[in-house]
């Protein structure tokens, strides 16, 4: 619970930082028209927990997380990147660890994980991704689902270096 | 004639509270929750229930109920609901902590929170003006006009909050019982005029309070 809290407290530095830059880069017109980093999303690190595996699939599947990470500034894609996922689903409540799985992007900046159908939970149906490697500054995302029957959901990133 | 009348509020009543309750019940939402996760969402239904039953009480609508009888009942439906949302709080913190403190602190990212934390609030203001009313020697006209604020606070908070929930209840059932909620409210209200100048609730004189 504390690792949590402080870990969002941290977000908020690195949030305050996020808006910095951008106001910075509104400043120098030469980065003026490049892609923005991603901000976390507020709730986006909610039962997070650090260093979730990588595996083939989460739990039997049927659902699937897709998404994109590139680089701000010039929006290139960013190969092998880990990304962690975890939701409340069929399988698992979304603090426990059968709940939670990490995947790496392909060359093109994409990825693909398959995972127990999301339900809904704490009044929405929403999964939690997250960059969280260091090389560049972590970003948490928190995904709404448009409807509870959906079987798929996409979480994108623009990141910029720590 | 009476007792047909009678008989048809209370199954009214009972439906309106007991309808939502099946309903949810019947969610499949459940074979995924833990047994905390689920107290806790049941005890929100039947916060909202109380919700109604509240002004039904004081305006004494309920056979059976009428006058002081009545105005115990809902004093002591008043300590049910605070206890209520206790449970439907507390057992959402103990389900996913962040969540709630979130929510508590007015920046979840779930749009239905605040209405929910802010009707929370309310509940507990009430509770305790109700509780030390006679010794904070409360003028009758400033408690109604208190307790009317509040309540509206409740009933608004409340509405808003369950139906912007994406949850166990079903949509219908859900919908009808928030309808009544904000329907029982108003209709009490402005029966009962409590904004006005020297008006005397439930016929009974000014003095006694």
């Amino acid at each position: 619970m504390t690792t949590v809290v402080l870990s969002r407290r941290s977000l908020i530095v690195a949030g305050g930082s996020v808006l910095a830059t951008g106001v910075s880069g509104l400043l120098l017109p030469a980065q003026a028209q490049s892609v923005a980093p991603t901000r976390s999303m507020s709730g986006g690190a909610n039962n997070y927990r650090k260093g979730a595996p990588i595996v083939e699939r989460i739990g039997k599947g049927g659902f699937w997380m897709s998404g994109t990470v590139r680089r701000a500034g010039d929006g290139a894609p960013l190969a092998g990147q880990r990304i962690q996922i975890w939701a409340h689903t069929t399988e698992g409540q979304e603090h426990e660890p059968q709940s939670h799985g990490a995947t790496l992007t392909d060359k093109d900046g994409r990825f693909r994980l398959e995972m127990p159908q999301i339900v809904p939970i704490f009044g929405q149906p929403h999964g939690h991704l997250a960059y969280d490697s260091g090389e560049f500054r972590t970003v948490f995302l928190r995904p709404l689902m448009r409807s509870a029957r959906d079987k798929s959901l996409e979480g994108h990133f623009v990141l910029q270096p720590a | 004639m009476r007792l047909v009348k009678a008989t048809l509020i209370w199954a009214a009543v009972a439906a309106a509270v007991g309808v939502p309750l099946a309903f949810a019940a019947a969610s499949d939402l459940h074979e995924y929750r833990g047994w905390i996760y689920i107290i806790a969402g049941f005890a929100g239904i039947v916060a909202l229930g109380l919700v109604l039953v509240q002004p039904l009480l004081i305006a004494g609508y309920l056979p059976g109920l009428p006058g002081y009888r009545g105005r115990r009942a809902h004093y002591w439906i008043g300590g049910a609901l605070v206890a209520a949302v206790v449970v439907h709080v507390g057992g959402l913190w103990i389900s996913s902590p962040p969540d709630m403190i979130d929510a508590l602190l007015f920046v979840s990212p779930t749009p239905f929170s605040p209405w929910g934390v802010t009707a929370m609030w309310a509940i507990f203001a009430v509770a305790l003006l109700a509780a030390f009313r006679r010794r904070l020697a409360l003028r009758p006209r400033t408690w109604r006009l208190a307790h009317m604020l509040l309540a509206l606070v409740i009933v608004v908070g409340s509405v808003v909050h369950g139906l912007l929930i994406e949850g166990t209840m079903e949509t219908m059932s859900k919908a009808a019982l928030c309808a009544l909620v904000l329907a029982a409210a108003i209709k009490v209200m402005a029966d009962r005029r409590v904004w006005r100048k020297g008006a005397t609730p439930r016929g009974e004189s000014p003095a006694r309070q």
